[in-house]
């Protein structure tokens, strides 16, 4: 699948319903165990898989039990990759970009970057031990035909790091309930996902912002990123009101809102050509 | 002179306390405690009795858990705020007052949540900072970093622990936050730095420390003066 193919059915709304094509597809657990067998996977994530292959192979049962939730954990780290992608080109260009950012914010961006080369390497690690092919690299085009110019204005360039690592948080959340039949990948989400959390703050305390999400207020920030915050303004966690002790500024920031699959497709489809 | 014994001998009661509870806590080997209490019967410790809270097993055991150390930030920031360390700035005021409300609304979002759902709720537990100065920048931010890196993975580990897909939920959106906290609170440490995602927390792959309830335990438990046990955990 490609990755317009897959943006487009992440903007569908029926994406997570089965489809027996897609289904058909999908490789079920003895195959899956034999392709762990042989997979040479890089940094260690064999060792996460193949005791996962292993439990999941002691009980036919649940080899037929698990297949359409597979599906939806194959879709789920192919949009973790196209998302991954698009950050690791866009801080590898910044960088790149002689003049464009300045020597005592280097060292910031060179480890971020450091963390999204590591996740699409992960990532793609992670989909060749499942069986399955990662998504190739879309073509990014960060100026979004021409209307932003992140790589000779270091503001935007900051603006659009703020919005790409508050909606990587929000989108890894997301996904949870997709990925937690595989406690291996889930543990490795999670991971994943308070790095990006930790990236989100620095970049936004970079721009005089609090590191944490008040209301729906990016913080300084263009319309064209109020679909990264809308709804962040939530006060209400399973019919608990966060905002009756300290106002819906503190009741809101302290919890982070969910994307869709969609939502962060739509948002990530933007910047892709 | 005799001044002087009696300061020494008040200094020696608060140190047997501070032992009693050490005692009652240490590492996560509270199992140990009913050893350690064979060998000092004619102690006084014989409070410690079969009343000790076990967190739960299930959803339920993770709930309290996570209510566990949210009671312990929540705690710890209240200290921090009803006392600021000399010479603080607006900034890092308006910085410890957001981690104080967070920590206190996820607080008692927990004993909420958990009381809807069951009877079975962690007490209120006491808590001590042997270690902490909280007169002193370095000592409140080394703590206050310690802490969020902590229940960054605490939550991190606990997740796939975690069966109700909407507690998952709910955990991923305490987590994000509690790393935000962390990042920015590593950044004032050491401003400008790669610390706030350091390479003391991320490894190789770019994956954030993710760690079982266990090593958490044995690492809160020097601020915990209450005990509890967590069988299905394998503290106790």
């Amino acid at each position: 699948m490609n990755i317009l193919k897959l943006l487009d059915k992440l903007s569908n709304d029926k994406f997570f319903s089965t489809e027996a094509s897609r289904l058909d597809a999908i490789k079920n657990m003895a195959n899956f165990s034999s392709n762990v067998a042989i997979a040479a996977v890089p940094l260690g994530f064999g060792a996460l898989i193949s005791s996962s292959a292993k439990a999941e192979n002691s009980s036919d049962l649940k080899i037929t039990s698990t297949t359409l939730f597979d599906d939806k954990l194959i879709e789920a780290l192919q949009l973790a990759l196209t998302l991954e992608y698009l950050e690791d080109e866009y801080y590898r260009i910044g960088l790149d970009t002689s003049g464009l950012i300045s020597s005592s914010d280097r060292t910031v961006f060179m480890q971020i970057s450091k963390h999204e080369t590591a996740h699409v390497a992960f990532l793609k690690s992670a989909l060749n031990s499942l069986g399955e092919t990662p998504v190739p690299k879309p073509t990014f085009d960060f100026t979004v035909s021409g209307n932003f110019s992140p790589f000779t204005d270091y503001n935007q360039f900051l603006v659009l790091a703020q919005a790409f690592e508050d909606t990587g948080v929000r989108a890894y959340k997301g996904q949870a309930g997709n990925v937690m039949g595989n406690k291996q990948i889930l543990q490795a989400a999670l991971q994943i996902h308070s790095v990006e959390a930790r990236h989100a703050s620095q970049v936004r305390r970079m721009r005089a912002n609090k590191g944490w999400i008040e209301l729906n207020h990016g913080g300084n920030m263009p319309e064209a990123t109020y679909p990264v915050y809308a709804g962040e303004e939530n006060v209400n966690q399973a019919g608990f009101n966060t905002a009756t002790a300290f106002g819906p500024e503190a009741g809101s920031a302290a919890y982070d809102e969910i994307l869709s699959g969609s939502d962060a497709a739509t948002i990530a489809g933007l910047f892709i050509v | 002179m005799k001044n002087s014994i009696i300061n020494v001998s008040n200094d020696r009661a608060s140190l047997d306390t501070s032992r009693r509870n050490f005692l009652k806590i240490s590492g996560a080997g509270l199992a140990l405690i009913g050893l350690t209490l064979v060998g000092c019967e004619d102690d006084d410790t014989t409070i410690i009795d079969n009343k000790v809270f076990d967190l739960g097993s299930g959803d339920v055991g993770i709930l309290n858990y996570a209510y566990a150390l949210e009671q312990l930030e929540a705690d710890f920031y209240t200290k921090v705020v009803n006392n600021f360390y000399s010479g603080i700035s607006s900034k890092e005021k308006e910085l410890f007052t957001d981690l104080y409300h967070h920590e206190v609304i996820h607080r008692d979002f927990f004993k909420a949540a958990i009381s809807g759902a069951t009877s079975s709720i962690l007490p209120t537990l006491e808590f001590h900072y042997p270690n902490v100065d909280f007169n002193n920048r370095n000592s409140v931010l080394a703590t206050a970093k310690a802490l969020e890196d902590t229940g960054v993975a605490a939550y991190n580990g606990a997740g796939k622990y975690i069966t109700n897909p909407d507690y998952l939920v709910i955990a991923g959106k305490i987590v994000s936050v509690e790393a935000r906290h962390a990042s920015a609170i590593r950044d004032l440490i050491n401003p400008g730095s790669g610390d706030f995602s350091g390479d003391d927390v991320i490894d190789a792959n770019g994956l954030d420390l993710a760690k079982e309830p266990k090593d958490i335990v044995m690492v809160a438990s020097g601020f915990i003066k209450t005990p509890f046990t967590w069988k299905e955990q394998g503290i106790q």
